[in-house]
């Protein structure tokens, strides 16, 4: 019997700490070449008595997979308090996940709001290694606090790699010198050069979607050329379990990565 | 081929089906309706004719044998799992014309949209269907509006004669026991509803722009979102993951999957408190828009079939039929803000 539920087992290779809430699980993989990952991708993810719940993939290579996991349910509650040389069970994976082709040539807009900024980590990682491929690739990235602020060795890298990278913090104690203020403000100064050429992927919390592309739409963007991961709840991943339809579509089997277009007269 | 046969001779036949197969009915539990000293019927297990219901609607459906309510889909220890074991005999369901549309419904869910499910199939691959035919219609049923009230794949279909029963039996494997006692054969078509009191009609202009009219108002005082109405409903399919340990400090448990309904709190919510939809009204919207709009833009055919059980199990008396009525005023009010 072909079962999908049926999880495999995953051994934990390291863990990155980000901030208090945050860490990155780097998990071995051995499935690529039967099962690829793409970014923008997820798995359930689960501990045996404590359930499962669908975490994005935020780095991809040969033989591990990341996962950006954030303090916030009683499952990652306990993944963060036993992780400790240990394992995971996972299926997957699930959705569609972000196609790195439709970013080639093009002026690339990607904007993420906290941990947002996962999915479209492994298309930052491509397009990092060839920054030729794109016209140009801008990033605004949005975390609640400084100490929110994920992935830090990877912005140091991505800034030094000639991207344009602006991370910002909703609210900073005195004396922080970085960017402050939401992810929003910083959209106009995008230096884009012709919109017919550009594309832009918003990732982030429902709120923050919904402004982000408010203002894109304000500065010209054309909403043909906008698209957008979903997060919603997901007990499957398979099509079945109900939990994240909207409309006639599945966020786990249509999504997570839609156009713009086909999704804002969706109403949940 | 049909036949006409006494009741006896039924029981025969019934008790030659029941060697191999369980057998699923509508069935009278005295004493444990909804109020006090009241029945209720709904579905059980049956060894004997005489058990089956043939007067009334089965307040809840046949829906629980292929999705009961809690289904163990995994067996756990730290270390590993283990796949439930699947049914060892087969299952005969009978069923009425509304019901057996339902079955294509839960069909294209759990066999069609995404992946295979495992779990249903192994179930369904097992079961036959017995038609009950419906001379008559009950309280709030609308199948005729909703393109139910005949069926024609069934295995078995059964009419209630004075005196008998008529049978049309499609199956050879259950028209066996027929051949076996010599049953005389008869031409037999299902009895059939062809009209109900009740009419239901989905608006042709129907689009999901209707979400934004005011129709919906009114449900955020009125219901209690208790989710009854989908745990009667035979196309509701909604479920969560849930997984339980067997002792307190125990390192083996089972992974489940129960009903879950999306009138009831905690169906969007996601870790980290984000609800999607709070308001009763909301909830009516999405759950009123599946059956009548978004389910059939998606499988090319309508979810609800009709049969009425979730006007007659609501307990504040809310009406998905009235709702459905309001849909066509629901239109004319957003058109008019385009």
């Amino acid at each position: 019997m072909n079962n999908s539920y049926m999880p495999f087992r995953s051994e934990i290779l390291e863990v990155i700490k980000h901030a208090d809430v945050e860490y990155t699980f780097r998990m071995s993989y051995d499935r690529g070449d039967t099962h690829p990952v793409k970014p923008g991708q997820f798995f359930e993810i689960s501990i045996p008595k404590y359930g499962e719940a669908p975490i994005s993939v935020s780095g991809i290579t040969d033989h591990s997979l990341d996962f950006t996991i954030r303090r916030v349910g009683s499952l990652t509650e306990e993944i963060f308090e036993n992780y400790v040389g240990g394992h995971f069970f996972m299926r997957g994976p699930y959705g569609n996940g972000f196609d790195v082709n439709i970013f080639k040539g093009k002026e690339i807009v990607l904007i993420t709001g906290g941990s947002g900024l996962s999915p479209v980590h492994g298309v930052i990682d491509y397009f990092a290694d060839h920054m030729d491929e794109c016209k140009s690739l801008n990033i605004i990235s949005g975390f609640k606090s400084p100490d929110d602020i994920l992935f830090r060795d990877d912005l140091k890298r991505w800034i030094a790699d000639g991207m344009n990278f602006i991370y910002t913090v909703d609210a900073a104690p005195e004396g922080y010198e970085g960017n402050v203020g939401l992810v929003t403000q910083y959209i106009p100064q995008l230096p884009l050069k012709d919109f017919d050429n550009a594309i832009a992927v918003v990732v982030g919390p429902p709120m923050m979607i919904k402004f982000s592309i408010q203002e894109l739409l304000k500065i010209g963007f054309d909403e043909e050329k906008i698209w957008l991961s979903e997060s919603r709840k997901m007990c499957c991943g398979l099509g079945k379990c109900g939990h994240c339809r909207i409309g006639e579509l599945y966020v786990c089997q249509d999504g997570p990565v839609f156009k713009y277009t086909t999704v804002r007269s969706f109403i949940d | 081929m049909g036949y006409a046969v006494s009741l006896e001779k039924f029981q025969t036949v019934f008790d030659s089906w029941r060697k191999k197969y369980d057998v699923y009915a509508p069935k009278v539990f005295e004493g444990t309706g909804r109020f006090s000293e009241t029945d209720v019927v709904r579905y059980g297990k049956v060894t004997d004719l005489a058990d089956i219901d043939w007067n009334d609607r089965s307040e809840y459906s046949f829906k629980d044998i292929l999705l009961p309510l809690s289904q163990t889909l995994l067996y756990f220890t730290e270390h590993g799992m283990t796949e439930s074991e699947g049914p060892t005999r087969g299952t005969i369901v009978f069923l009425r014309s509304c019901d057996l549309h339902a079955v294509k419904r839960l069909d294209y869910m759990f066999l069609e949209n995404g992946p295979e499910d495992s779990y249903y199939k192994r179930v369904r691959d097992g079961l036959k269907f017995v038609l009950m035919g419906c001379d008559h219609d009950f309280d709030g049923c609308f199948c005729v509006s909703m393109g139910t009230n005949v069926s024609t794949d069934y295995d078995a279909a059964v009419n209630v004669r004075s005196g008998g029963f008529e049978i049309d039996c499609k199956d050879p494997e259950l028209a066996q026991a027929f051949l076996d006692m010599g049953a005389a054969e008869a031409d037999v078509t299902p009895d059939a509803v062809m009209e109900n009191s009740l009419t239901v009609k989905v608006p042709e202009n129907l689009t999901s722009a209707v979400a934004k009219s005011s129709i919906w108002d009114e449900y955020d005082k009125r219901c209690i979102k208790c989710g009854r109405c989908t745990v009667a409903c035979p196309t509701c399919t909604c479920w969560s993951m849930q997984d339980l340990f067997y002792t307190e400090n125990g390192q083996a448990g089972e992974r489940r999957r129960v009903q879950a309904s999306c009138m009831i709190d905690g169906y969007t919510e996601v870790a980290g408190g984000l609800c999607f939809r709070k308001k009763a009204g909301e909830r009516m919207r999405f759950k009123v828009l599946h059956k009548v709009l978004d389910f059939k833009k998606r499988s090319g055919f309508q979810m609800c079939v009709g049969c009425g059980r979730c006007d007659a199990i609501c307990p504040e008396y809310i009406s998905f039929t009235h709702c459905v009525e309001k849909l066509e005023a629901g239109m004319k009010e957003v058109s008019g803000h385009e």
